[in-house]
């Protein structure tokens, strides 16, 4: 088997930032010292009159944002995820959530995957956050064809969006000749009749395995990419729910407020069924290497087949 | 300015005052201490300084004013009503179910409003994004933002001070309401900001101290903005809180409470005897 084409979505931004830029001149980007690790520098290099460094002061980065916005341009804000989602959660709330602006935010370096910095920079709360705030788009993209395209839609919706992504290195599955990202839908990506894991972000390719694991094993599991944690597919979720009948949620992320919440949500109002939640579990993350901690964390193939088999049995 | 026109703003500051006891009053809440320090600001800028078009209040071509001391709600939806973006007996809606006029200025609401404000500290940085966002698009437009001298104690003021010198705003002019009073008391005992034109100075600002509630002085104070290249502009304007009503003036009682019915009449009567004296 050939190897897998392995690109951390961080990547992705700064690639679509820079394909993006070409093409739109009213794009312009913030970023708040950390240009070489969100991966703005890759847009900087090309269009630096485009793009503002605002310094270390996330506060004040997020609220010119929305003033930028104001004046007709399309900003890019660009910090890491505890800074963009968690520093400056009540700029994104006030100056850009409330008059519903039209201002994207790139947070890179979500999760626990951020990996060696430890728990002060691993931010497992983000979605939670920006879900609360009404208006906003939030997503959380599994791949590099997922995270270009879906930065390239962002760019087109207008209003808020918040877009998450990560440090770490992590394989491509999706086809990029085929492939197309619609905000609010989520995407069936193996089929199965048993059970139904529906994940975000890098827990995708963790669920692909442990379908593929878990068929060896006679139990047939659907796995649902569900990229866009808001506005949520309901229909995609309540389709598997009344199909599978047991749901598992799979997301590098505090299993409060995010994916298994959002999830549990729709079924506990519309069609109670049995859910799981696989996350962060209520705790801070500590140092380590990104593929030590996800196993440690249970954020792997390996705990979602673990996982699946307790609620099929 | 001519004497005749002086007169005029002093006129249109007395009512921009009326409306803010009305408003105040029917709301049964809200700020009137320091939304009446800064009347003569608000009518020079929006009856003499700034290019707006009441009939247009999306005009692209405006110049913006941003609220950063968003509490003053009152004080600029009477500037708004007065200069005739909305009916001026809209003002008695202020605060009320369903009403347009929430306590807080809300852009999306509210015609002439180009900025959602209320939490202090972040209109500031709003307005240094809109003045990079002129600049950048090497367009004219004027970006001006009025700060309390308590909101300057948070700290994204500085971050965004910081960022409009760097970003040499000047098409930024940046007001400092002094009236030296915040809610707990006064600034320099609950947590003193000064000096404050130091302050700016060493961040990068150019600065000038005025009395806020002299038209004049306004004017003159404008016209060095204009004439500033290559840096934004400070104002610490000093003022009076509360000013025109004679128990409100220096009270920081006054910062966020709505004057009661017999409360009501004598402000009124004290500002209508002010503009009969006034029209003459």
């Amino acid at each position: 088997m050939a190897d897998v084409k392995k690109i951390a979505t961080r990547d992705s931004y700064g690639n679509a930032l820079k394909e993006l830029g070409a093409l739109h001149e009213d794009l312009v980007v913030l970023d708040a010292d950390l240009a070489g690790a969100t991966k703005t520098g890759t847009f900087q290099k090309a269009f630096p009159d485009r793009h503002f460094d605002c310094g270390i002061a996330e506060s004040n980065m997020t609220a010119v944002a929305a003033g930028l916005s104001t004046t007709g341009l399309v900003p890019f804000v660009s910090t890491f995820a505890m800074f963009a989602a968690g520093r400056a959660f009540e700029q994104v709330r006030n100056s850009i959530g409330y008059p519903h602006l039209n201002v994207k935010i790139g947070a890179t370096h979500a999760g626990i995957s951020v990996g060696e910095d430890g728990a002060s920079h691993q931010c497992n709360e983000d979605l939670a956050l920006m879900r609360a705030i009404p208006g906003m788009v939030v997503i959380n993209p599994a791949d590099d064809v997922e995270a270009r395209a879906a930065v390239a839609v962002a760019y087109e919706y207008v209003g808020p969006v918040y877009m998450r992504f990560g440090r770490l290195a992590v394989p491509v599955f999706h086809d990029e000749e085929n492939y197309r990202f619609e905000i609010g839908k989520g995407e069936e990506i193996c089929p199965g009749s048993d059970i139904t894991i529906i994940a975000t972000g890098l827990m995708v390719k963790e669920a692909m395995d442990a379908s593929k694991q878990l068929a060896e094993e006679g139990i047939s599991c659907r796995v649902i990419n569900m990229a866009t944690i808001k506005p949520l597919d309901e229909e995609i979720v309540l389709k598997a729910a009344k199909e599978t009948g047991k749901i598992v949620t799979a997301e590098e992320h505090s299993i409060i407020g995010g994916l298994g919440e959002a999830v549990c949500g729709v079924l506990s109002e519309k069609l109670p069924t049995p859910v799981r939640r696989v996350g962060v579990m209520d705790t801070f993350g500590e140092s380590g290497p990104a593929a030590d901690l996800l196993k440690l964390y249970g954020l792997s193939a390996e705990n979602l087949v673990k996982v699946c088999k307790e609620m099929v049995k | 300015m001519t004497n005749e026109e002086k007169k005029e703003l002093q006129i249109i500051a007395t009512k921009i005052r009326i409306g803010i006891i009305e408003g105040t009053h029917a709301a049964k809440s809200g700020h009137p201490g320091g939304s009446l320090s800064s009347a003569e600001l608000l009518a020079y800028l929006y009856f003499k300084e700034m290019k707006i078009d009441p009939k247009n209040p999306r005009w692209e071509e405006r110049d913006r004013f941003v609220l950063s001391k968003g509490h003053a709600a009152p004080l600029l939806y009477s500037t708004l009503a007065n200069r005739g973006f909305f009916p001026v007996e809209d003002l008695k809606t202020l605060r009320h179910v369903g009403s347009y006029l929430q306590g807080h200025p809300n852009m999306n609401d509210v015609p002439g409003v180009d900025m959602s404000t209320g939490s202090l500290g972040q209109g500031i940085s709003t307005a240094c994004g809109m003045a990079k966002g002129f600049k950048y698009q090497n367009k004219p437009n004027r970006v001006y933002a009025l700060l309390g001298d308590g909101e300057i104690q948070e700290g994204e003021v500085w971050e965004a001070m910081m960022f409009a010198a760097h970003y040499k705003l000047d098409n930024l002019c940046v007001f400092i309401d002094n009236n030296n009073l915040q809610i707990d008391g006064e600034i320099s005992k609950v947590m003193s900001p000064y000096p404050i034109d130091e302050k700016l100075k060493a961040f990068g600002l150019e600065v000038e101290t005025i009395d806020g509630q002299d038209l004049s002085q306004i004017e003159a104070a404008l016209s060095h903005a204009k004439a500033t290249k290559g840096k934004p502009y400070a104002v610490v304007m000093k003022t009076t809180k509360g000013k025109g009503v004679s128990y409100m003036e220096n009270q920081a009682g006054w910062h966020g409470k709505a004057p009661n019915d017999a409360e009501y009449e004598q402000a009124l009567a004290e500002l209508n005897a002010t503009l009969k004296e006034l029209e003459g």
